[in-house]
């Protein structure tokens, strides 16, 4: 299921119906990213995300789909948040279930790295200084062909 | 015959130096998104960094599409920075 909204999410919630996915489910990995105070610069004091509605949802349930054929994906999760978020506030969770924990992990950190440079979000950083739109991290773009994205 | 028009979008830092959300333009004959977006650049100003400034991403209909993939009428094509969520 892919969730892109405003509202905060509570992962003990999410974590619970990860944990409803039927006994042949043996491990599951979970990741959460957080608004921190150093970004492209210092002080950040918040984010504003924007995002490609109807696009974002797309491409995020083709990388399931994609995980989902090259691992074990019993059940996954994704969510967004999108508009300002505050320091420290919660802005993606994903969620995997599988049968082994290889699995579990690899289409966890897949889906997260593939989100990064394939689904049309995008970060502006908002400081004392002013606000600027974050540029694409090359670390990043190599995660993402790390896993042929 | 149908509308002879596709619309373009603009997200983020060049939806913002455009000050551009949306446009409707005339669609072409053997049109690609590499013809669109050269098009653009020619309106001069903020818009000439549409071609050979920073990188510019494109979708057409909601998929990620290439320069060279033709564009038609009733399309949807997006330009927008790199993607930068999670």
């Amino acid at each position: 299921m892919i969730s892109v909204q405003s509202e905060d999410f509570d992962a003990s919630v999410e974590y619970a119906a990860l944990r409803d996915s039927g006994a042949g489910t043996g491990a599951i990995a979970t990741f959460t990213g957080l608004v921190r105070d150093n970004g492209d610069t210092a002080d950040v004091s918040g984010l504003f995300l924007e995002h490609y509605p109807g696009m974002t949802e797309q491409v995020i349930a083709g990388l399931i789909e994609e995980a989902s054929r090259r691992w074990d994906v019993r059940k996954a999760r994704v969510i967004h948040r999108v508009g300002r978020l505050l320091l420290q506030e919660q802005i993606v969770f994903v969620g995997v279930c599988s049968a082994h924990r290889a699995d579990a992990f690899a289409a966890c950190a897949f889906i997260m790295d593939a989100l990064k440079t394939s689904a049309p979000f995008w970060k502006k950083e908002l400081s004392e200084a002013g606000e600027h739109w974050v540029e694409q991290k090359a670390s990043d773009v190599a995660r993402g062909k790390a896993w042929g994205k | 015959m149908t509308d002879q028009t596709l619309t373009v979008r603009f997200f983020a830092r060049l939806r913002e130096e455009l000050g551009t959300e949306e446009l409707t333009l005339p669609a072409e004959k053997e049109q690609t998104a590499g013809d669109l977006l050269a098009a653009l650049a020619c309106r001069g100003g903020p818009w000439a960094q549409l071609q050979g400034g920073q990188p510019v991403m494109i979708a057409i209909n909601q998929a990620i599409a290439k320069p060279a993939a033709a564009v038609k009428a009733g399309d949807e094509v997006a330009f927008f920075p790199p993607v930068t969520g999670g």
